[in-house]
């Protein structure tokens, strides 16, 4: 039981990495990386909305959504789930955390539209993931999120400073590091078997 | 006019891809074919277009405080009624495309053009741009798509285009050539850019 939880953990960390492997939430993936400081702080709000709404859509989907017959709603269902949780937590980080709040700008309310975050609502749905795997998958798939995140900003903040042709300046140049990253994270494929 | 101008500054000079940076993670994640590129973008233009149109007719009754749950319960709806259509008759391309097509409802284009552009202007205008903007994204995808499966697997839309000798280079199908490919592309457009 324990090692099954552990193989679905590191799966969802580092093998099928949400950002890298998945192409999963690209959008804040770019536009937040350019300091470390924000990175880490998407990455939490990131983790901790995602934990909060799959536990949520998870409890939902197995007590309302299937009993009632409603699997059909399932879409409209999670994402509304979704954006009345991070307008909560919207709320919660302008009142107790203003210099966070500044610092993600446009991109805290489009956590909404984050794919990662619906994403895994999906995923654990079509998995048939019971309550304990939702979360232990979940927490993987956060950890990658902040790990690949953070670890890119690092890199784009050292390259903020490096001569690079100018045509390559910037979006370009990133996509390329995140090239060279997915390359990386394509090396632990076949870790532990998976 | 009205309609055209916003058709055509979607699909050029605005490419939600190239120029605003919204909407990769289908753009990346589907690109491994061309034909997935044509699917992925048709549904994200008829999402688009209805949802623009939609809250562009509604948007003067619409309270500003709760405009983002209204503007993402009209795009789950039409969100929902793609699915289930490419579910009932491209069951293929469904699997294939797998989680991207319930994922619309969550990208950043669609909310993006619901809340800078349909909001504030008339239906018409707000078709136009959906219209367009969504074209502007089958484009890429395409595109994405053909680079890729022509270099991964020396095919475009399946027929063989380059020698049978050729060695396919895997890479461009796996993660790491999608990032690779809409680098370049995006240095390409910068340096033509400069150029005039």
């Amino acid at each position: 039981m324990f090692s099954h939880l552990l193989l679905l953990f590191i799966g969802a960390l580092l093998v099928n990495n949400i950002l890298l492997i998945r192409f999963i939430a690209l959008c804040a993936f770019f536009g937040v990386s350019n300091s470390m400081s924000t990175s880490i702080g998407m990455g939490m709000a990131v983790t901790f909305v995602m934990v909060l709404t799959s536990s949520v859509t998870w409890i939902l989907w197995n007590f309302v959504l299937v009993p009632l017959h409603l699997e059909y709603l399932q879409i409209s269902v999670f994402i509304l789930t979704i954006a009345a949780l991070v307008q909560f937590v919207e709320l919660f980080l302008k009142k107790n955390s203003p210099s966070l709040y500044r610092a993600m700008g446009i991109y805290l309310p489009l956590i909404t539209t984050n794919c990662a975050i619906l994403a895994v609502a999906f995923i654990h749905v079509s998995s048939n993931f019971n309550f304990i795997e939702t979360i232990v998958y979940t927490i993987g798939v956060s950890g990658g999120y902040t790990l690949a995140i953070v670890m890119f900003a690092g890199i784009r903040e050292r390259l903020a400073s490096a001569p690079v042709p100018r045509a390559f300046q910037g979006y370009p140049l990133a996509f390329i590091t995140a090239s060279l990253m997915s390359l990386a994270f394509l090396g632990f494929k076949g870790l532990f078997g998976l | 006019m009205k309609f055209l101008r916003p058709l055509i500054n979607g699909i050029w000079k605005e490419n939600p891809i190239l120029v605003l940076m919204i909407g990769l993670c289908p753009t990346l994640a589907v690109s491994t074919a061309a034909i997935n590129g044509i699917y992925m973008g048709l549904a994200a233009t008829f999402v688009l277009a209805g949802s623009n149109l939609i809250i562009s007719l509604i948007r003067k009754w619409v309270p500003d405080q709760v405009r983002i749950p209204i503007f993402i319960t009209i795009i789950a709806a039409f969100v929902t009624v793609v699915d289930m259509v490419m579910h009932a008759y491209v069951p293929e391309m469904y699997k294939i495309l797998g989680i991207f097509i319930p994922l619309i409802v969550v990208n950043c284009i669609i909310l993006g053009r619901a809340e800078a552009f349909a909001y504030q202007n008339g239906p018409i205008e707000s078709l136009g741009d959906g219209i367009g903007m969504g074209i502007g994204f089958t484009l890429i995808l395409l595109i994405l798509g053909s680079i890729r499966e022509l270099l991964g697997n020396g095919t475009i839309f399946g027929f063989q285009i380059m020698p049978v000798t050729y060695k396919p280079v895997l890479l461009m199908i796996l993660p790491p050539g999608a990032f690779l490919t809409i680098g370049f592309l995006q240095a390409l457009q910068r340096y033509r850019g400069g150029k005039e």
